[in-house]
């Protein structure tokens, strides 16, 4: 029996880190963003439906505001809109879209269809800024405190329980009007 | 017959399939840019496809990150610098090569470990296995009393 012990022992140990490898593997919504803690990157876009007014970085720090990566070519987008609108209703904290590598028409009326949620949006037509902040699919959402710092990257369709346990949860300060 | 002609149609389909496989048809303006540029495309991993490198995905994320690695080089940075600004803004996963650190130190030194691991049963399999008398039939592990 002895000499069981250790192939055995070997086997045991293996599956644990396999099953650990499986049940843990870097899925779409587990990647931790690499930008966790550091400054957001510079951009300067233009604002849809609003030709010749540009937004930056520095027009939106001061304040946390919340980032919200989607396309109307994005299926999961359609998915978690409808909690997007209840949080743009709710207005705890700004959330500006960022409408990524899409057709500015077609992003008009998809607000204008679905209802608009966003304080604004930011195109993103080649998709410079979204590589920047290391979006590797739509829809992402990203926390941003008022330092300008990225704190938190949700990946996936947002849900009202995300919502509230990883973004107004680090809201510090006074309460938002 | 048919079959040299059978073979020549694989032949073909074959050259076409490669043909189609060339998804990236980028061209840098020296050749030492072109070299680095290739360099790079593979060491970077699609990230919505991860078992492919950016030089071989056919998604629009991939093309757009060889723009900014065509774009970088163009500038003048060095390889470093765009392995870095990959790294900064997708994190180490981006790389096929991850750096040896704190974090990624056991992916570098476990296959090391398991290697000599296994140098040392073997060595001990092949001791025990010397040590026994030529035409001596008995199992090795009945020969020792636990």
């Amino acid at each position: 029996m002895n000499r069981f012990l250790l192939p055995i022992a070997a086997f045991a140990l293996l599956g644990t880190v396999l099953y650990i490898g499986v049940v843990r593997s870097p899925n779409k919504s587990t990647m931790a963003s690499a930008l966790l803690g550091k400054p957001a990157p510079a951009f300067d876009l233009p604002v849809l439906g609003e030709p010749g007014r540009k937004i930056k970085l520095a027009d939106l720090t001061g304040r946390p505001w919340v980032l919200n990566v989607w396309g109307t070519w994005c299926i999961a987008c359609r998915e978690e809109h409808a909690t997007l609108l209840d949080i743009g209703r709710e207005g705890r904290l700004p959330l500006i879209g960022l409408n990524w590598r899409d057709d500015d028409e077609a992003a008009q009326q998809w607000l204008t269809q679905l209802g608009n949620p966003y304080a604004v949006v930011l195109v993103d037509r080649e998709g410079r800024t979204a590589i920047d902040f290391g979006v590797y699919g739509a829809p992402e959402t990203f926390f941003i405190d008022a330092s300008g710092r990225v704190q938190y990257r949700y990946v996936g369709p947002m849900t009202t329980d995300v919502w509230k346990r990883e973004f107004l949860s680090r809201v510090r300060g006074p309460a938002l009007p | 017959m048919r079959i040299v002609t059978l073979l020549l149609a694989a032949v073909v389909l074959g050259t076409l399939t490669t043909l189609a496989l060339a998804i990236d048809i980028t061209v840098l303006p020296t050749e030492e840019l072109q070299q680095r540029y290739e360099g790079l495309t593979h060491e970077f991993r699609c990230m919505q496809c991860q078992n492919n490198s950016i030089a071989d995905s056919p998604v629009d994320l991939a093309a757009e990150l060889r723009r900014d690695v065509k774009e970088q080089l163009l500038a003048g940075k060095t390889d470093d610098e765009i392995r870095a600004s990959m790294v900064n803004r997708y994190g180490n996963v981006i790389l096929f090569r991850p750096p040896l650190s704190g974090s990624t130190a056991w992916v570098w030194i476990a296959p090391i470990v398991v290697l000599l691991g296994g140098v040392v049963v073997a060595f001990v399999v092949v001791r025990r296995r010397s040590a026994l008398v030529a035409g001596d039939d008995t199992p090795v592990d009945a020969d020792e009393p636990r």
